[in-house]
């Protein structure tokens, strides 16, 4: 579990346009890696790099290469499913399957990918649930549909899912932004305590939560519109928001623009 | 602290909010009068055709022997006897061609929605595709007929029977399911199928396991839409298929009827006895899309994603 991203100078591009220039950093094991910056400077765009989401779209293609405990993900025998396999992701809206209950959203990527012990996936049911900190809510309607409950709910349901495949990193989109604040507490506290198994990588707008939650921020911005976004900065948590090295940084930061 | 506010003074300033103007009141008089006249012009023919269909053809298909007989034996002007022959024609035909439509249709939707790519990067066979399925759409079913006969029976060497009929439908039913499927399958959220890679689920397992069961609701409507459909076409009957005036189970010889087919073969029968037939197999296979169109809303409600 917990393994180590190193990413080296990658490159993003939608078809002819490069939405991310030139970005390395490396995202220690159990820790917490936040990605701040403003719309559309491609933070988002990284983290979905970082498990080959990002080629789902047509035409994206990704130069470079992302180190998983020193495998490239991106070598040419790798599977991409595979890939999200190992490293898991959280999307920004809360989006269970639809067709299915509760139990069934969790298991859903075990069952998936083939396994049909009951009692087993009983237990990842259990121990996943327990670890979104969703357990005792719903331990007596797991038959039910998932999306009768509540947006955070949802949002703890769609993090148990993740987890329950066991993987090695954890990546969040913006895992807060559409629910409330006692629901983002409530996620924030499950990610403080995720960490100590996980590498979660978040991407976030909440600056207050970048500091909360994170070990380590990361700034991303454009140089001017059109213009593909970039990695300003990235350090401790602490100092970023002290005593960042870049005054782009600061100025984002403070509230000057963004 | 506290906030004071001065008083207002009603007559001083001029009201924000005034009266709907006449010219508006009249334009949306007219303009509702134009729509619910519209809705009721419509209605009439439709009304109509119903009231007149269940006037004539009521008797005949109220007494038992109607669903429990053919026409074997019976003279033109005889009355009595039954069409089980024809519905069961009807019935087989059909559902032989949905058998054969839907499997295609379908797997040409999901070729079209998950493999032909969208916006600018759609793929030419999916151009192509798209393209033919909009010009199938409009082939009027007299000629998918002739061109069953051409095919099947000319060149291959077949005899006229229930199956070339079920052939024909299938070209008609493929066109209507793909579009159907095609659009519940887009209105299924990118959302889900990402939730489902990001679990390391292959592509072909997301579409069978999350992407299916979540439009399937919308996708057996738009099937059993398209078999009521198929089931009152009349050419491909009239030219692919003799008429029986008994049962004929064998879908591969032989002369069977169907209930358009029998609607046609009475119009020459100008007796009383024919007319009841006519409007009574009117009025049965306005029954059996009926039911059909019920069945679709049952597995429709039942198959729908559920909140609760």
């Amino acid at each position: 579990m917990a393994k180590r991203l190193d990413i080296k100078d990658v490159d993003i591009y939608y078809g002819a346009f490069q939405a991310v220039d030139g970005v390395s950093l490396t995202v220690p094991p159990r820790s917490v890696t936040a990605f701040i910056g403003p719309s559309g400077c491609g933070k988002s765009t990284v983290l979905r790099t970082l498990n080959r989401m990002h080629e789902v779209i047509p035409g994206a293609r990704v130069e470079g290469e992302v180190l998983l405990d020193g495998e490239d993900i991106y070598a040419r025998t790798v599977d991409p499913v595979e890939v999200r396999r190992t490293i898991g992701m959280v999307f920004q809206r809360p989006n269970p399957f639809p067709t299915m209950s509760i139990r069934d959203n969790v298991v859903a990527g075990m069952k998936l990918q083939g396994m049909k012990n009951k009692g087993q996936l009983d237990q990842i049911c259990e121990r996943s649930l327990r670890a979104a900190n969703l357990w005792n809510e719903v331990k007596d309607r797991l038959t039910k549909p998932g999306g009768g409950l509540s947006g955070g709910q949802q949002q703890r349901l769609c993090i148990a899912r993740a987890i329950a495949v066991q993987p090695d990193v954890l990546l969040m989109d913006e895992p807060c932004s559409a629910l409330d604040p006692i629901s983002t507490l409530a996620i924030e506290d499950l990610i403080g305590e995720l960490k100590k198994d996980y590498t979660i990588v978040i991407v976030t707008h909440n600056m207050q939560q970048a500091a909360r939650v994170s070990d380590q921020t990361a700034f991303f911005n454009l140089r001017a519109t059109g213009e593909p976004g970039r990695l300003v900065e990235i350090d401790d948590t602490d100092k970023i928001f002290s005593n960042p090295t870049e005054r782009a940084t600061e100025d984002y930061i403070s509230g000057r623009f963004g | 602290m506290s906030i004071t506010t001065p008083p207002v003074d009603a007559s001083a300033i001029k009201p924000t909010f005034t009266n709907i103007s006449a010219s508006r009141k009249i334009r949306n008089g007219l303009a509702t009068t134009l729509v619910t006249l519209s809705f009721l012009i419509a209605l009439v023919p439709l009304v109509w055709v119903i009231v007149t269909v269940l006037v004539r053809g009521l008797a005949p298909v109220l007494n038992p022997d109607w669903w429990l007989q053919s026409l074997n034996g019976l003279l033109a002007r005889q009355q009595g006897g039954g069409v089980y022959h024809a519905i069961y024609g009807t019935l087989a035909q059909s559902l032989v061609a949905a058998v054969i439509a839907t499997p295609i249709g379908i797997m040409v939707a999901i070729y079209l929605v998950e493999y032909g790519g969208r916006g600018k990067a759609t793929t030419r066979l999916s151009k192509a595709t798209t393209f033919m399925v909009d010009i199938l759409t409009g082939v009027p079913s007299i000629v998918a007929a002739l061109f069953v006969y051409a095919v099947w029976i000319s060149i291959l060497g077949m005899g006229r029977s229930a199956f070339a009929v079920s052939l024909a439908l299938v070209l008609l039913m493929v066109p209507v399911v793909v579009r159907s499927t095609e659009e519940m399958l887009k209105i299924v959220p990118d959302d889900l199928r990402e939730a489902s890679y990001a679990l390391g689920v292959p592509k072909w397992r997301t579409i069978l396991k999350i992407v299916i069961p979540t439009a399937l609701s919308g996708m057996l409507t738009g099937i059993v839409l398209a078999l009521a459909r198929i089931m009152g076409e009349t050419a491909p009957v009239l030219i692919l298929v003799a008429y029986a005036p008994y049962i004929n189970f064998n879908l591969f010889s032989g002369n069977m009827a169907s209930l358009p087919l029998l609607m046609t073969v009475e119009r020459s029968n100008p007796t009383a006895a024919g007319s009841d037939r006519i409007w009574g197999s009117a009025l049965t296979l306005i029954l059996l899309i009926t039911i059909f169109q019920l069945i679709a809303a049952a597995l429709s409600k039942l198959t729908a994603p559920k909140t609760k």
